[in-house]
């Protein structure tokens, strides 16, 4: 799984609906593994495929859609809402998905998504109905994800948003940290803090 | 300045906070089950590191397992590979693991407040959403994902940055026929299925407070349908009381000690939520689902949201649950025929759920053509079941009794609903293919799924009482 994350500049795959859950991502029927690859196969299965066959795929699901492709999933607002499975994240990662547009994301998600160097970028409504017009127009519009600066930009209109994130989560995606290195260094001030409660 | 009730509870766990970014959250208790652990004991394993605080950690099998036959190898391979896994991972790790055929075992939000595990001031995780169940005793619990699993396996700590604050408070007497579960089914109708994003929330007034732990447990578990990072109810008499005597419960001193602390959980007359919502339990009926996300739900006796009644924006979304439900536009729910009727999941499936059904349908037959399946939480629920001749009563009325587990509710075990059939289910979410592909789910109170059962339709039990 590729870790870090800096400038990310690519096409993208709109998948414009809201309040999509991790059920969609990932059925739970799918979460049997017991390793961390393989997910991308089975990720929006039942949306992808007519009655779980995976010769049957779904006219008109984006991602069944040549016309479609890149490093960037756009989804509409409240993404990733539901299960706390972590294979929704591993799955759209595992897919070939770097990075995930929403005007706004479920709270777990965005931590499984975050952990996983899958960078969730949270952009306003207008700028989002501005990214699916310039896919729409042309699929082929080109965006940059601009982590070190926080910025998303429209390649072909120019349009460009200022994203959130905080100082730490940035460092960690820029340099391939995980938070569990950082905890694993503070062991120390952990059982001090158990000593003195 | 007073405090809330999270804030004192989340001041007490940081060990550190990161300039600009998370705090170091230190954790009480972490339950852990066979779907989302394996990745995370084999991240130990790579790095060669042993859990951190193994008597800190309780291990049980729920989401993959049968409901039935439980004493035989679980014919499915995966599924038997997955809950292997876990007894591999516990025995290494000297974890406690309540698997199969262990007499704690069943669903881990009901098993860690029925054996007392769970208790007032506490953090608590787990690598399921509705970790929340727990936040009905007054503690800061929620879920995670695998890399956090194996965070707090690793170090007991997680980063976590500070939700913002949300208190709702439901004030006066609930109708009859209305239960608890219709109480977060409303809230939900009313602030959507993302309106608690980004919030901590604390469930307040008259309302709550008059609830039993179990009651309490069924609003805080679906706290995450709204979007909340966890839900909460301050601890009570009704609290303290339902936690004395369990099997992990502080004894004697230890007992008192505890007490004290408990009893200073609450939050402040003035402290300061960023958001607060007032709801008047005597506008709450009895409550179904119509659509694809717990957001989506109604009045029973009421209909659907007529397409000019759904803002421009919400259409498309709001065309593509209806059509996944086979549903109008306007029509009613209300004498909607169901093909099944499930009685379960971390929601409800506890023993006051199990009665208030059989006290419902005692001496009833379930309509012809509908399938009953009711699955106790836990081994301990099925147990006093038992005892108390709930079984007999579901036997009489043709519902089946299963063993313990998260079963229909997430279409992952052997427990699947047919593609097409409707099934009123009182679990949590209402997603499509969450009951299995193509399945369609009504989310309801254990009172209405009862009534669906006997009739074989959606019903509002209020007429049913007055008939009767």
């Amino acid at each position: 799984m590729g870790k870090q994350i800096n400038i990310i500049r690519s096409t993208a795959v709109p998948v414009n609906i809201e309040n999509v859950d991790t059920d969609q991502i990932i059925p739970a029927r799918f979460l049997k593994a017991t390793s961390r690859e393989g997910f991308g196969k089975n990720l929006f299965r039942d949306w992808r495929f007519e009655n779980d066959d995976e010769a049957k795929p779904k006219k008109g699901f984006p991602l069944n859609d040549p016309t479609y492709k890149g490093k960037i999933l756009v989804a509409a607002k409240n993404f990733g809402c539901g299960s706390s499975r972590e294979h929704a994240a591993w799955a759209i990662k595992d897919y070939g998905f770097d990075v995930v547009v929403s005007s706004f994301f479920a709270d777990i998600f965005k931590n499984n998504a975050l952990n996983n160097f899958l960078l969730p970028v949270t952009v306003s409504e207008p700028f989002l109905q501005k990214m699916l017009v310039a896919i729409e127009k042309e699929p082929a519009s080109e965006f940059e994800v601009n982590l070190p600066e926080q910025y998303i930009k429209i390649q072909s209109t120019g349009d460009k948003e200022v994203f959130d994130i905080n100082n730490y989560k940035k460092t960690c995606l820029l340099n391939g940290y995980d938070d569990i290195d950082y905890l694993l260094s503070i062991k120390e001030e952990i059982a001090t803090y158990e000593k003195i409660v | 300045m007073g405090k809330t009730l999270f804030e004192k509870m989340w001041e007490k766990h940081v060990v550190r906070t990161i300039d600009g970014g998370p705090s170091v959250l230190y954790i009480d208790t972490h339950f852990i089950h066979e779907v989302t652990s394996p990745q995370a004991f084999n991240g130990l394993n790579k790095r060669s590191i042993k859990v951190f605080r193994p008597k800190q950690v309780v291990a049980t099998a729920d989401h993959n397992v049968p409901t039935l036959n439980q004493h035989l190898p679980i014919k499915e391979e995966l599924s038997r590979l997955q809950v292997e896994a876990l007894k591999k991972n516990c025995a290494e790790h000297g974890i406690e693991l309540y698997g199969l055929g262990h007499p704690y075992q069943g669903i881990v939000h009901v098993i860690g407040p029925e054996l007392g595990i769970t208790q007032p001031g506490m953090t608590i995780v787990c690598g399921d959403s509705h970790t929340s169940t727990h936040g009905a005793f007054g503690n800061i619990a929620f879920g995670i994902g695998t890399s956090e699993v194996e965070m707090v396996l690793a170090t007991q700590c997680l980063m976590q940055t500070k939700p913002m604050l949300m208190r709702i408070n439901i004030e006066g007497k609930l109708n009859d026929g209305v239960v608890s579960k219709d109480i977060v089914l409303y809230i939900l109708s009313k602030i959507t299925a993302s309106g608690a994003t980004g919030y901590a929330v604390e469930f307040a007034g008259s309302a709550i407070r008059s609830l039993s732990m179990e009651a309490r447990m069924t609003i805080c578990n679906m706290s995450i349908e709204m979007g909340a990072r966890c839900g909460m109810i301050a601890p009570d008499e009704t609290t303290f009381n339902y936690i004395k005597g369990r099997k992990f419960a502080p004894a004697g001193v230890e007992w008192d000690a505890k007490l004290a602390y408990w009893k200073t959980l609450f939050s402040d007359g003035d402290a300061v939520f960023d958001k607060e919502i007032f709801i008047k339990a005597e506008d709450i009926e009895p409550m179904i689902t119509y659509g694809t996300n717990p957001g989506m739900g109604i009045g029973v006796s009421g209909h659907v949201p007529a397409l000019n009644e759904v803002d421009e924006k919400e259409k498309p979304s709001f065309e593509k649950s209806l059509n996944y439900m086979g549903l109008q536009p306007g029509s009613n729910i209300k004498g909607k025929k169901v093909d099944y009727v499930f009685i379960g999941s971390c929601t409800n499936s506890r023993i006051e759920d199990l009665r208030m059904v059989a006290s419902f349908v005692k001496g009833k037959h379930k309509a012809n053509d509908v399938e009953v399946w009711v699955v106790p939480g836990s081994k301990q629920v099925e147990k006093q079941a038992i005892e108390e001749g709930i079984d007999k009563i579901f036997a009489e009325a043709g519902f089946m009794l299963r063993q313990p587990g998260c079963s229909a509710c997430l279409g992952m075990n052997e427990d699947k609903i047919p593609a097409g059939k409707y099934c009123i289910s009182t679990s949590n979410r209402n997603f499509e293919g969450r009951q299995g592909p193509n399945a369609r789910t009504f989310l309801a109170s254990p009172l209405t799924a009862a009534l669906a059962a006997i009739t074989g339709e959606v019903g509002d039990v209020r007429d049913y009482y007055n008939k009767n």
